[in-house]
This record gives structure tokens, C-alpha cells and sequence, in this order.
């Protein structure tokens, strides 16, 4: 699908998806659009009043007609629907292996947190023909992350997480908007994404070393709030243990099951009384407005990081 | 104003000349006319914030006026536009003046509750006006949480004062239809004898009715959230913010077909007077509106597909919002098949309500495509949703409302208007508007977000192209001014049924009197008994 | 619409008295609907804070006054009991039990309001009010503190209601004892219970959510 190359680039794998569908609507919308127009035209041309066009005595009703102006419709919107639904499922399904980046938005600006702990403001690098899953959120009002090139969207929220899967196929840089109201500079809440081939990629982090990883700088917090004294593995207080704890499902206090995701462990880092794991008493101190948003991702990093190691012989 | 002595009974426009005359009347027709003025003001102050918006896009720098300014003039334009003209544009105006008459009643069933309902908006838009002299509200008439609560810096509490109020209204406008239509129809007058108009507004007021408070208690909820800094809708107060999308979505897209409804209504009286056939499928139609308005309340979430909401969720809004095109589609084939053998006349009204049917169509087409869920994820919040709504709202509501005007201003006034320059005007709004929001769908599609104050310079041709189609626009919606003012004072006199029309608004003076009829009308047959080639009355 | 009711005696735009009567009524049920609405704003908001904060709503839940709460409900009932006599006399023609009737509603109302503000005291007092006095700090204060946003707003807007209707009912009461009313004519003192009696139904839905949820 490149019909549309020569208006707006189609940089990801699903953006040729979502230009077919986009095709195929503007065909349908101008048959339907066009063959009812044609219609009101003849008609009203070859019966305007005083022409000598036979007339007749027409029905003021037909079912025929009615079942068919139901039916007709109703099968091209189905077929439109399970289409874009399909679509919409595979853009919301992330991709196995997908590399996970941090995005935080705040008025008026894109902060971007990769894993092994570079960071950059209204940049985003990433490698071409690697699925890419950002999890997102905001410092502070709703904005949303648009790149047309990948014909991608998602709005970031504050006090939770969204998170926004694609993969990108071709090499350029490509504009960033932010699509929601957000305030005075919402215009200029703009950006690039520098989508790079695997070997400049390196290059680029080798490039630009950050603090250490995200994991290692959680780590680091994770002693510094004081979250080991009770976490830790030589903690006596009775705390849940988090090693191998992401990703797996969490019996609550409520009888409930969670699966222990970063949402989860934001939640818990900040309305630890919300959802208390099964056994353990509710004496968690809540660290609301004392972490930062940029700190519980690398918080979440860490405690991932944990649950990797497990997983590895 | 000038008023011709109706026969025997003084018109409604005699009946008093005193402001006081005006201000104490119950007379729905002359409440109609307090609207028509009040609406004019508030369409033109939010019509100049759009001349302000469509010069600032001119260029891709934002050198007329600042950001902040910026975000109040299309904040001002989206306010006003939706709750001060839109959505009382036809319902309070012609809805008013016309559904007694067409049901052959005397008067709307609470006649002062009416006239308090013109109260409460005058008293809304004072808010409005308030609003706008202490420096204007920059939320966007959508006040999305948590930065309508928390982090904007202007007058919200205000702005979301007068649309609370103005709210009221509407439910009590719409209240007074609903009882009106059950209760004060003339002997004879039997539900499936009503005019479509009557419908359409019937439809129209149980959205009203239905839908209305919610908005009202979610935006109260707002204020209160603003001003105790505690509240469900901030995340950092332990508050859902889509619930408070959820929340004004339930209202703002029923408000759409709060709108559409009535313009479909003036459409369908339209059409089969200038064919002068009977609608084809009458009864269809009216089971359109009805589901239009029913499945309209189950929709909302389409506007929220890529909010955050579940994906599922998304799913079945989607599925949802196919199936409310339907019934809109039907009405757009049926009007079509109206014209099949009649005896079409292209007199200014019609002309309107052709150019409403065309841009329907397209408003409405693109609307499929917003959704289709993985097109509406590139195409929301772009442009593209901008072009299609102001297809559907000024495309669709507003030609239908010229229409309107053009159908009924003599009966209103007892004059007519210059036939030639009306349907000039007609030909100069539809290709002024199409000059203007048909480049936003391009814009749109390539990327162009809305609300944006400075943007790429890419989108320039585009921008220029709908700031210059604006001004033909403008001019499309002066020129009826000019003659219209002109037809009042010199018009020529219309009598009773200018167009050889069916309905019982005909069957009255021009102007009609005070209590509508001289006797009570009793109705013995169908709608729209009209003879496809017989003489047309004129 | 029950002032509508009551001087349209003269109005001359309905065809005959039982076309006015029953306008009114529909008006009134129309009206009903309208602020079913109004309130369910309200309930789908407690639905979902109470969803994302299920243990603070218990813990908050705690904190009213429940034995205050259940007399507060026996009061309304019986308003209710005593507003549906009104309109049995009303309906029959006894002017004189027919306001006998309304006043006793309207004074229970004025009771409800009476103990209902010495809750909401009881909560100032305690620390409990958000926004302006909320001294709360005990675990999930975020949570507890929307429990009692939300209880405010909700018996605040019912108490607003509540206010109203004594106030319809002290004028009704007022027409009724100078004879205004007959079997014929008493739509007015109908279009009221409804009214009062949807007010109650508020409450029913109230009581459970604000003083019984974390006591079962």
C-alpha cells in the first residue's frame, strides 16, 4: 500500500494497514456520496415542476425498498467494523519482544526514559523493524501521543499508565503531536521520532550513556526511599517478597486476583491500602507525592528486573 | 417590526408594540421571536471568534494573537456555538413558533414556563458574556479533567455556570414539547397525522429531556471540584478523569442528534412541499427519529477510543455507532425518493434543504469512518473530526435552519423575500462552506491536530484555502441579513400559504393571530396530501 | 410546573380542565425523569470511586451515623405516609385534614433537615468535611475523602430538594386551608406528593450507600 506514500509517510507496520482501510472507505463514502447526489440531481432535474417527464401514480410506501435501505447498509458497516476491529485489535495486541521505553508528558514537553537509562526530551530514537511498546503517563493533565507517519495515537493520563505498540519499518524522522488539549503551548508540545537502522541505534546509545540502566537507578532508589528495609531479602518484617513477582498473577485481601504489572506497582507504591496482597496487613506507608513519575518507572524497572533474573536459569 | 392586519382577529405581532409587551408574553410565536434575536447575538459573537481563528491560521506562526488567546477564541467559538445557538437554534425558534400551530393548538401546553425557559438562557448567556469581558475561559468547550479543574488559570467557574444554567432551559423547553405534542393536538390529529417536524422535535426534546441533567450535574460537579480542590473526575485527588469524559460524552453526543433532529425535520417539510409528494415512507421516517434518538444514548464512547478506555469497551461503541447510521441513512434515501415523480421546484428553502442533504451525506460518511476503530486512532483529534462535525453541525444544522427560515418567514413575518438573492444566498453558503471545511479533511488526514494555535509548515495551502473559503462563507451568511431586513419593510405580502403548502400553520393568517386559529382545527386526514403535478397554490 | 398547575385557572389555551390536569401530571413524571438523571450523575460516580476505593469507601462508611441515618429514614417514610393522606383528603375534598395532613409532611421535612444538619455539624466537628475541613488521617485518606465528598454533594442536593418541597408543601398547605382546592380541582397537592414522594425514593437509595455499606 503506497498510494499514499506521496501525502504522509507510512513508517510503521500498521500504518499501510490503516491507509488500506482508510482506501477502501474513500471509496465506499464516494459511490455513496456521488451515486445519491447523481440521483437527487436526475430526479429533481427530469421532474422539476412544468417538465412533460411521465409522472404517474407512485407508492408512498415499499417494504421492498425499506428492507433493502436497511440491509444494504447494515452489511457494508458490518464488513467496516469487523475490518477496523481486527485492525484495532492487532494495534492494541504488543508484539512478543517488544522493547519497552518510558514516556512521561508534562506541559509542554515529551520526556523519554529508555531502559538502559539514556534519556532525552521531545526525541524519541528508536531501531527500525523492532516492535516498540511505550508505557506512558503524565505528570499532569491528559495529553496524547500522535505520530502520523505510523498512523498511531494514544492519549497519556495522569495517575495511570497507557501504553502504545508499533513497529516501526522504515528509517527518518518523524513528527510527534500531541493531539489533546493541554494548555497554553499545546501546539508546541511537538517532538521528532528518529527511527534509526539497528546499527546506528547502538551507536546512538552507546553514544549517549545515561546514569546506568533504568533497573540499576531503581535499585538504587528502591534503597533509598527505604523500600528494602521491608522488601528486602533480609528484611524481618513481614512484607511481600518481590522477587519474580511481575507479570504474575496476586491473590488481594479482597479474595481478588491481579496480575502484577506496572499499573499494579504504581498503585502500590502510591495506594498501597488499595489493594493489599492476601496474608499481609495494610502497613505500607503511601509515597504519594514523594516519588516522582519519572522515579516509580524506574522503581516498576526494577522490580521487572527481578522477576527477569528469575526467569533466567 | 411591520405587521399586516390579519383578517379579523389582530396578529400576533399587533397584539402589543410595548418592550414590555414583549418581555411578559406567553405567546409561544412571540417567545419564538425573543430566541430568534437572542440566538442571532450569540451566533454572531461566536462567528467573529471564528473569523479570529480562521486569520490566525492564515499563517503557521501565531502572530495575530497569543497562545493563550488563541485557546479562548476556539473555546468561546465551541461554548457559544454549541449551547447558546445549535442546540436551541431550531427547537426554540421555529420548534416553537410551529408546533402549536402545526398540531392546531393554541398555544404550548405551559405557555410561562416557556417564556421562563427564554429567561434562563438570557440569564445563561449573561454568564457567557460575563465570561468573556473578565477575560474568557481556554478549556475548550469540552473541559476534559484534570486541566479544566486544576491547572487552568481562567474564568471556568463562570463559563460552566452559564452552561449549567442554560441547560435548564433546553429541559424545559423540551419538557413543554413532549407534553405539548401528547396532550394539545386538535381533534383528528392522531400521532401518525403529525407533521415530521413535529417529530423530529418530539425525538428531540426526549434527548433533551433525557440527557441534559447529566451534563448539568457533571459540569456542578466540575465547579465544585475547581473550587474545594477535592472531587471524582483528578487522578491526584483519587478521581477517575474518563469517568467525567464517560460522563459528558453521555450528554454532548445525543446533543449531536439534539441538533440534527429538528434540522431533519425542517428538511423532510421542506422537500415534500417543493415535490410536491407526500414524503415517501412517512411512517419509516418517523421510526427513524425514534431510533435515532434511542440508539444516540448508547454511542458515547465512540469519542473516547483511544482515551484509555478498554478495548473491548471501544468494540462495542464502535459496533453501536454503525448501527445508529442507519436510520440516517434511511432518511437521506427516502428524502431522495420523495423527489422520484414529483413536481420539484427550486425555490430558495428547497435549494437550502438540498444543499443540508448533501453535506449531511458527507458529514455523515465521514462519521463512519471516525468509526471504524484503527481509522479513527490516526484520524481523532486531527482535523479531520473537525471538518466532519462542522459538516454535520453547520453543514447540516445550520443550512437547515436557513432553510427553515426561508420556508417559513412568511408565515412568520407575512412578507416575502427577493427570490433571486435568496437562492444566490443559498449557492453562496454551500460552496462557501465547502471551501472551508473540506480542506480539513485532508489536513486531517495528514496529521494535523486540532486546537493548535501554530502548526507545521505543511499544512499551509491547506489553512489558507479554508480561511478564504471562510470569507465566502461569511458572506453566505450576510447576505440573508441584508434581504431578509429589507423584506420587512418592504416585502411584498405573503398571504396565508405563499407555497401552496399542506400544513395546518398554512391553513391560518400570515402573521397568525394571538391564539393561532380563529376556530379550532379539526383534522381529517394524512399529512402531506399533495398532488404531484397539480397546481401548486401559488 | 405545580404553580403552573394551580393558576391556570384562567388560561384559556387548553380545550377543558381534565386537558390541564393531565398536562400538568405528564409535565410532572417528565419532570421526575429528568431529575432521575440528575441524581444518577451521582450514583454512577459513587459506583465508580466506590469500585477504585473499596476499602476506604468501608473504613469511610464507618464514620456516619447510623442510628441518626435509620430515624432520618423512618422520618421520611412517615412524610411520606403523611403526604399520600394529604392527597387522599385532598382528592375527597376535606380542605381542612387536607392541611392538617400537609403541615404535618412539611414539619416532619423541617425534622429531616433538623437532624440532618446536626450530622453534617457532628462532621465538621470531626474533621470530615473535604474541601474545607478534613482532618482525616487514618490509612487511604484520598479514598475516605471522596466517600465524604460524595456524601455531601449527594445528601446536600437531596437536602436542597428536601428544602424545596417544605416549601411547595407550606403553600399548598396555605391554599388548601383558604379553600382553593376541591375534589375537582387539586392536581397542585397531587403534583406535590409526587414530588415529595420521589424525594423520599432518593433517599431510600441514599441511606444504604452512605450508612449501611460497611456495616453488614
Amino acid at each position: 500500500m503506497s498510494h499514499f506514500e506521496r501525502f504522509i509517510a507510512e513508517a510503521s507496520s500498521a500504518a499501510g494497514q490503516t491507509d488500506a482501510l482508510l482506501l477502501a472507505l474513500t471509496v465506499v463514502s464516494v459511490l455513496v456520496v456521488g451515486g445519491i447526489s447523481l440521483t437527487i440531481a436526475v430526479f429533481a432535474v427530469r421532474w422539476h415542476a412544468g417538465s412533460k417527464a411521465p409522472r404517474g401514480p407512485v407508492p408512498d410506501r415499499s417494504r421492498v425498498a425499506e428492507g433493502l435501505w436497511i440491509g444494504i447498509p447494515l452489511l457494508v458497516f458490518l464488513g467496516i467494523f469487523i475490518w477496523a476491529a481486527v485492525l484495532f485489535h492487532q494495534l492494541r495486541t504488543p508484539p512478543p519482544g517488544a522493547l519497552a521505553i518510558d514516556v512521561v508528558a508534562k506541559q509542554w514537553m515529551w520526556k523519554i526514559q529508555h531502559p538502559d537509562g539514556q534519556r532525552e526530551i521531545n526525541e524519541l530514537h528508536i531501531p527500525v523493524n523492532r516492535p516498540i511498546e511505550l508505557v506512558m503517563t503524565s505528570q499532569d493533565v491528559i495529553h496524547s501521543f500522535f505520530v502520523p507517519a505510523f498512523r498511531i495515537k494514544q492519549d497519556v493520563l495522569p495517575g495511570r499508565y497507557t501504553t502504545l505498540s508499533f513497529t516501526p519499518i522504515r528509517t527518518g524522522r518523524y513528527q510527534l503531536f500531541c493531539a489533546e488539549f493541554c494548555g497554553t503551548n499545546h501546539s508546541e508540545m511537538r517532538g521528532t521520532v528518529i527511527v534509526m537502522s539497528p546499527s546506528a541505534f547502538s551507536d546512538w546509545l552507546a553514544a549517549n550513556p545515561g546514569e546506568g540502566s533504568l533497573a540499576d537507578q531503581g535499585a538504587a532508589l528502591f534503597r533509598e526511599y527505604g523500600c528494602s528495609g521491608c522488601h528486602g531479602a533480609s528484611s524481618t518484617v513481614h512484607a511481600p517478597k518481590l522477587n519474580g513477582l511481575y507479570g504474575h498473577p496476586v491473590m488481594l485481601a479482597n479474595g481478588t486476583q491481579v496480575t502484577a504489572d506496572a499499573r499494579y506497582i504504581r498503585d502500590s507504591i502510591l495506594l498501597p491500602a488499595s489493594q493489599v496482597a492476601a496474608g499481609y496487613t495494610p502497613i505500607m506507608p503511601s509515597f504519594k507525592g514523594q516519588v516522582s513519575e519519572e522515579d516509580i518507572l524506574k522503581l516498576v524497572a526494577y522490580i521487572r528486573s527481578l522477576s527477569v533474573a528469575e526467569n533466567q536459569p | 417590526m411591520t405587521t399586516i392586519a390579519a383578517e379579523g382577529a389582530p396578529s400576533y405581532i399587533s397584539a402589543g408594540y410595548t418592550l414590555r409587551s414583549w418581555l411578559t408574553t406567553r405567546d409561544h410565536k412571540r417567545i419564538a421571536l425573543l430566541y430568534g434575536v437572542s440566538i442571532l447575538f450569540f451566533f454572531l459573537v461566536a462567528a467573529a471568534a471564528a473569523a479570529m481563528i480562521r486569520l490566525e491560521l492564515l499563517t503557521p506562526a501565531g502572530d495575530l494573537v497569543d497562545d493563550d488567546t488563541y485557546n479562548k477564541l476556539f473555546t468561546v467559538h465551541g461554548v457559544v456555538m454549541v449551547w447558546f445557538f445549535l442546540i436551541p437554534s431550531i427547537p426554540s425558534t421555529f420548534g416553537n413558533f410551529l408546533i402549536p400551530l402545526m398540531i392546531g393548538a393554541k398555544d404550548v401546553a405551559f405557555p410561562r414556563l416557556n417564556l421562563a425557559s427564554w429567561y434562563i438562557y438570557t440569564l445563561g448567556g449573561l454568564f457567557v458574556v460575563v465570561t468573556l469581558i473578565a477575560g474568557g475561559v481556554d478549556t475548550g468547550w469540552t473541559f476534559y479533567t484534570p486541566y479544566t479543574t486544576m491547572f487552568s488559570n481562567s474564568h471556568v467557574i463562570l463559563a460552566v455556570t452559564g452552561v449549567f444554567i442554560v441547560g435548564f432551559s433546553s429541559i424545559f423547553t423540551g419538557l413543554n414539547f413532549i407534553v405539548t405534542v401528547h396532550q394539545m393536538r386538535a381533534p383528528g390529529m392522531t400521532w401518525f397525522r403529525l407533521p415530521l417536524f413535529v417529530w423530529a422535535h418530539y425525538a428531540t426534546s426526549l434527548v433533551m429531556v433525557l440527557a441534559t441533567p447529566v451534563l448539568a450535574m457533571t459540569l456542578a460537579l466540575i465547579a465544585i471540584e475547581r473550587l474545594l480542590g477535592v472531587g471524582i473526575f483528578d487522578p491526584a485527588l483519587g478521581g477517575d478523569p474518563l469517568l467525567f469524559q464517560h460522563l459528558f460524552w453521555f450528554y454532548s453526543h445525543p446533543a449531536v442528534y439534539i441538533m440534527i433532529l429538528p434540522a431533519m425535520g425542517v428538511v423532510s417539510e421542506v422537500i415534500t412541499c417543493f415535490s410536491r409528494k407526500p414524503v415517501f415512507g412517512y411512517q419509516f421516517m418517523v421510526y427513524s427519529l425514534l431510533a435515532i434518538a434511542a440508539v444516540g444514548f448508547m454511542v458515547w464512547g465512540h469519542h473516547m477510543f483511544v482515551s484509555g478506555q478498554s478495548m473491548y469497551a471501544g468494540m462495542v461503541f464502535s459496533l453501536l455507532s454503525f448501527l445508529v447510521a442507519i436510520p440516517s441513512a434511511i432518511k437521506v434515501f427516502n428524502w431522495t425518493a420523495t423527489l422520484y415523480k414529483g413536481s420539484v421546484r427550486f425555490d430558495a428553502p428547497m435549494l437550502y434543504a438540498l444543499g443540508f442533504i448533501g453535506l449531511f451525506m458527507m458529514g455523515g460518511i465521514t462519521g463512519i469512518w471516525l468509526a471504524a476503530l484503527a481509522a479513527d486512532v490516526h484520524l481523532t483529534d486531527t482535523y479531520f473530526v473537525v471538518a466532519h462535525f462542522h459538516y454535520i453541525m453547520v453543514g447540516g444544522a445550520v443550512m437547515a435552519f436557513f432553510s427553515a427560515l426561508h420556508f417559513w418567514w412568511p408565515k412568520v413575518t407575512g412578507r416575502l423575500y427577493p427570490d433571486g438573492w435568496a437562492r444566490a444566498g443559498a449557492i453562496v453558503m454551500f460552496v462557501g462552506f465547502n471551501l472551508t471545511f473540506f480542506p480539513q479533511y485532508i489536513a486531517g488526514y495528514l496529521g494535523m491536530p486540532r486546537r493548535y494555535h501554530v502548526y507545521p509548515p505543511e499544512f499551509q495551502v491547506l489553512n489558507v484555502l479554508s480561511s478564504g473559503g471562510a470569507v465566502v462563507l461569511g458572506v453566505g451568511y450576510l447576505l440573508p441579513l441584508l434581504y431578509l431586513w429589507w423584506s420587512l419593510r418592504r416585502g411584498r405580502l405573503a398571504g396565508a400559504n405563499p407555497w401552496g403548502a399542506t400544513g395546518l400553520e398554512w391553513q391560518t393568517p400570515s402573521p397568525p393571530p394571538t391564539y393561532n386559529f380563529a376556530s379550532a382545527p379539526r383534522v381529517e386526514g394524512p399529512p402531506y396530501a399533495y398532488q404531484a403535478g397539480g397546481t401548486d397554490g401559488r | 410546573m405545580a404553580a403552573e398547575g394551580t393558576s391556570a385557572m384562567a388560561a384559556s389555551h387548553f380545550a377543558d380542565a381534565e386537558q390541564r390536569e393531565t398536562a400538568a401530571t405528564f409535565g410532572m413524571w417528565i419532570f421526575l425523569a429528568t431529575e432521575v438523571l440528575f441524581f444518577g450523575v451521582l450514583f454512577a460516580g459513587y459506583t465508580v470511586s466506590r469500585v477504585q476505593h473499596a476499602e476506604a469507601f468501608i473504613l469511610a462508611g464507618r464514620h456516619t451515623d447510623v442510628l441518626l441515618g435509620s430515624i432520618n429514614t423512618a422520618v421520611l417514610l412517615t412524610s411520606s405516609l403523611t403526604m399520600a393522606l394529604a392527597v387522599r383528603a385532598g382528592s375527597v375534598g376535606w380542605r381542612r385534614s387536607c392541611a392538617a395532613w400537609l403541615v404535618l409532611t412539611a414539619v416532619l421535612g423541617v425534622a429531616f433537615l433538623a437532624i440532618k444538619g446536626y450530622e453534617w455539624h457532628e462532621d465538621w466537628l470531626q474533621g470530615l468535611v473535604p474541601g474545607l475541613r478534613f482532618a482525616y488521617s487514618g490509612p487511604d485518606a484520598p479514598g475516605v475523602e471522596l466517600f465524604f465528598f460524595l456524601y455531601f454533594v449527594m445528601t446536600g442536593l437531596h437536602a436542597l430538594h428536601l428544602t424545596i418541597g417544605i416549601l411547595v408543601i407550606a403553600v399548598m398547605a396555605l391554599l388548601a386551608a383558604r379553600g382553593r382546592f376541591s375534589a375537582a380541582y387539586h392536581t397542585p397537592i397531587v403534583l406535590t406528593g409526587l414530588y415529595w414522594h420521589f424525594i423520599d425514593v432518593v433517599w431510600i437509595f441514599l441511606y444504604p450507600l452512605f450508612y449501611l455499606v460497611s456495616r453488614s
